[in-house]
C-alpha cells in the first residue's frame, strides 16, 4: 500500500472523453465503470438512491452521478461536460463526460480538447447515427490518438457475434477516412457489466480486452512536442536582480541553460543565462513546465512574444488557414472583427475567406454553403491585426490552436486548428 | 481575501493570521457579521441555523468594493457534482451569478478572460486535482496545514448522522448528547456546517492511508451541501464560491 501511494503523484494519467448519441447508455457506462472499480462512495450512492426512490424508479439510476445540474437530472439529459476522477493500481483517470445532444456539441468539444482517448458509444440496435460520425470526426480533428468504439446493448441482440462484426465493419469503413489510426471495438453491455470491468461469459467469441483493461494498458503517446522549442512569454518579471526574467509555460521543445535563443517578433538572438522554477534553479525545461527564463542580454520583451531557437522558428504571419468549429448560436460573419487568442498572444482578426464546410455524414466538402452556424466545421483563412507565431496543430497543439471571441459579447465563438 | 462568517474554528483563524504574518501580505476580511450589522442579510435562527449561505452577499459586496477582476480559489471538480461542471475560468455576470447552462466553451489551455465592467471571474487552478492529489502534494512539499486536519480530542455530538463539533456557535437540541471523541476534519468550513470524522490519523502519511481507504466522500460531512440535492448548484448560481 505504502509503495503504491508513494508513486501516486507520478502515476500515468489517462484523460478520456465519452461521447455518443442520446440514449446510447453513456451515463450508464460511466456509472458501471465507477461502480465496478469501487470508485463510488457510500454517501454518493445513498444520495442517488434517495433521489431514484423519490422519482419512484426501481433500482439505482447511475446517470444521476454525473448529471450535476438540476435541469440535467429533471430532464434526464447531459447539458454540459462533467468531470469524474478515479484510479486503479495501474493508472489515474480523468473522465470528461460530454453531452450527446447535437445542440450541446460545443460542450462536447470542451471536454474532448484535452483528452488522450475518446470512447464513442454505439447502440448495437441502432447502428451508426449522425452523432457517431460527428463525434468521431471531432475527436480525430482534435488530434485524439485513440478511439474506442463501445458497441453497447449487446444483451438486446443476444450477444450476437454477427451483429457485432457487421457494425464493426461499417465503423471501420467510416473511420478509415479519419486521421486517428488507433481505432478499437469492444462489444459490451453497460447495463449488465459485460466487458466493462469484468469479462463477459456470454461473448466467448470476443478475444480482446475489457474496457478497463484497454484503458489501463493503452500506450499514451506524449501530447507534448519535445522537438520544436517554443516559449510564449506570459509575464515579464522586472524587479531588481530579476531583470530580463520571463515567466511562462514551455509550449514545446527543451530549453537548456546556455542555449542560443531567438526572440520573436524582434528576431534578436541571445543566450539563456538561467532557468528557474518556483524555488530553485534547474538545468533544463520542457513542456508543460512553468518556469522563468533569464536571458544574457537586455532586450525588450512583452507578453505574447515568443522565445524560440534561431534554426527552428514557427511561421510568423498575419494570414493563416484553419479548420474551425463554430460554437456560437449567431452565425459566422465575413469581414466582421473578432478577437483572436493564440498562446499568450492576442489581437483582432477577420475571416477573409470561407473555403468549405464539412458534411459530417460523408466527410465531403461543401463549397457553396455560406451560412455558418453553431456546430459547423469549416475551413477558413484568417487575417489578423498583428503577427502570430504559429505551428501546424498536428505538429504542436499549444502553438497550433486558436480561439475566436466576439468583441461585443465576449463569448468564445470558435475554436480553430491551424493548418 | 477571506470571507469570515464569524463562526470559524478558532484554530482556522489563528492559522490564517500566522500565515499572513509570515508572508507579510495584506489580508482583506469580508465579514458576514458586518453584513448582518448593516442589514444586508438576515441571520437564520433556531437549531441547525448557519451563516454559510450568507457568505455570498459578503463575498459579492467585497468583490464590488475592491473591483476585483477575478477571485482565485481552491475548489475542485471532484468535491461535488455541481463543482464537477465548472470551467477553469468561470464567468460571473454583474450580479455575481453563474449560468451553468450557458458556460463559455473552454478549449485546450486558451482561457477567455474577456469581461465587461462589473463582471468578474472565478478561477479554479486546481480544478482537476483529487483529494488524494492534494494530500500527496502537501506531503511532497511539506506544506503547513491547520491542526484541525489531524486527529485530536474534541467534544462532539451527532446531528442528522453527522458528527459535529460542540462550539458556542451551535445550539444543541435537547436529545443531542455531547461526548468526547477522537476526530479530525477532511474539509474545514464554518463550524456550524462542517462535520468531523472519527480518526486516529496524526501524520500526513496516516491521513493519506485513511483517504485511500475511505468509503465516504470528502464533503460527506458538509451539512451545507445536504440541504437539498441542488444545494451547491443553487448557492453557486447566486454567487457562492
Amino acid at each position: 500500500m505504502k509503495n503504491s501511494q508513494a508513486s501516486y503523484l507520478d502515476m500515468d494519467l489517462l484523460r478520456f472523453t465519452t461521447a455518443g448519441s442520446v440514449d446510447d447508455g453513456k451515463s450508464t457506462l460511466i456509472g458501471r465503470l465507477l461502480y465496478d472499480t469501487k470508485s463510488i462512495f457510500e454517501d454518493q450512492l445513498a444520495s442517488i438512491k434517495k433521489v431514484s426512490e423519490k422519482k419512484g424508479k426501481e433500482g439505482i439510476n447511475l446517470a444521476l452521478l454525473t448529471d450535476g445540474l438540476r435541469e440535467e437530472r429533471e430532464q434526464g439529459i447531459t447539458i454540459d461536460v462533467a468531470y469524474r476522477y478515479f484510479a486503479t493500481p495501474n493508472r489515474k483517470f480523468i473522465i470528461a463526460d460530454t453531452p450527446g445532444h447535437f445542440e450541446f456539441t460545443r460542450n462536447m468539444i470542451t471536454g474532448a480538447s484535452t483528452a488522450n482517448l475518446a470512447l464513442i458509444l454505439v447502440d448495437v440496435t441502432q447502428g451508426i447515427v449522425e452523432q457517431t460520425k460527428r463525434h468521431s470526426f471531432i475527436a480525430s480533428m482534435l488530434g485524439i490518438s485513440h478511439i474506442v468504439y463501445c458497441i453497447n446493448k449487446m444483451d438486446l441482440v443476444n450477444y450476437s457475434k454477427e451483429k457485432f462484426l457487421q457494425l464493426k465493419a461499417e465503423l471501420e469503413q467510416f473511420s478509415a477516412k479519419l486521421n486517428t489510426k488507433d481505432v478499437r471495438f469492444i462489444p459490451m453491455s453497460a447495463l449488465h457489466g459485460d466487458n466493462v470491468v469484468k469479462r463477459s461469459d456470454k461473448m466467448n467469441w470476443y478475444e480482446g480486452g475489457t474496457l478497463l483493461h484497454t484503458l489501463e494498458n493503452i500506450h499514451i503517446a506524449s501530447d507534448y512536442n519535445h522537438i520544436d522549442c517554443r516559449f510564449p512569454v506570459q509575464y515579464v518579471i522586472d524587479s531588481g536582480e530579476n531583470r530580463n526574467a520571463f515567466a511562462g509555460r514551455v509550449a514545446g521543445g527543451v530549453f537548456k541553460k546556455g542555449d542560443e535563443v531567438m526572440l520573436l517578433p524582434s528576431r534578436s538572438v541571445t543566450r539563456i543565462k538561467k532557468i528557474e522554477t518556483m524555488d530553485r534553479e534547474i538545468q533544463e525545461a520542457f513542456s508543460p513546465m512553468s518556469v522563468s527564463i533569464y536571458l544574457e542580454d537586455d532586450i525588450e520583451i512583452k507578453r505574447g512574444d515568443m522565445i524560440v531557437r534561431p534554426n527552428n522558428s514557427p511561421k510568423i504571419t498575419q494570414d493563416f488557414n484553419a479548420m474551425i468549429c463554430w460554437l456560437s448560436d449567431s452565425p459566422m460573419q465575413m469581414n466582421q472583427k473578432y478577437l483572436i487568442q493564440h498562446t499568450t498572444n492576442q489581437g483582432e482578426c477577420f475571416v477573409e475567406e470561407l473555403k468549405y464546410k464539412i458534411d459530417i455524414n460523408t466527410l465531403h466538402r461543401i463549397e457553396k454553403d455560406t451560412l455558418i452556424g453553431a456546430n459547423d466545421i469549416v475551413r477558413i483563412s484568417i487575417h489578423s491585426s498583428v503577427p502570430f507565431f504559429v505551428d501546424r496543430y498536428d505538429r504542436n497543439r499549444n502553438t497550433g490552436s486558436i480561439i475566436l471571441i466576439d468583441a461585443e459579447t465576449n463569448i468564445t465563438v470558435a475554436a480553430g486548428m491551424i493548418l | 481575501m477571506h470571507v469570515d462568517t464569524g463562526h470559524n474554528f478558532s484554530e482556522t483563524i489563528a492559522f490564517r493570521d500566522e500565515l499572513i504574518k509570515k508572508r507579510g501580505v495584506k489580508l482583506i476580511v469580508a465579514s458576514v457579521q458586518e453584513s448582518i450589522d448593516k442589514g444586508r442579510v438576515e441571520e437564520e435562527s433556531g437549531i441547525g441555523s448557519s451563516r454559510n449561505a450568507l457568505q455570498t452577499t459578503s463575498l459579492l459586496d467585497a468583490i464590488e468594493q475592491y473591483q476585483f477582476d477575478c477571485a482565485i480559489g481552491g475548489a475542485r471538480r471532484d468535491e461535488e457534482k455541481a463543482r464537477a461542471k465548472e470551467r477553469f475560468f468561470s464567468h460571473r455576470d454583474e450580479k455575481g451569478q453563474w449560468d451553468p447552462k450557458n458556460q463559455r466553451p473552454e478549449l485546450w489551455n486558451l482561457f477567455n478572460g474577456k469581461k465587461k465592467d462589473g463582471e468578474h471571474f472565478r478561477v479554479f487552478p486546481i480544478s482537476n486535482w483529487t483529494e488524494m492529489d492534494v494530500w500527496q502534494y502537501i506531503l511532497q512539499e511539506n506544506l503547513e496545514i491547520p491542526k484541525l486536519y489531524f486527529s485530536h480530542q474534541r467534544e462532539c455530538f451527532v446531528r442528522d448522522g453527522i458528527l459535529m463539533a460542540k462550539t458556542h456557535f451551535v445550539q444543541l437540541a435537547e436529545n443531542e448528547k455531547v461526548t468526547l471523541k477522537k476526530v479530525r476534519f477532511r474539509t474545514i468550513g464554518d463550524a456550524t456546517c462542517t462535520g468531523a470524522f472519527e480518526s486516529d490519523a496524526t501524520t500526513l502519511e496516516e491521513i493519506i492511508d485513511e483517504v485511500a481507504s475511505s468509503r465516504i466522500t470528502e464533503r460527506g460531512g458538509r451539512s451545507d451541501d445536504k440541504r437539498s440535492d441542488s444545494a451547491m448548484e443553487d448557492r453557486k448560481k447566486q454567487g457562492y464560491f
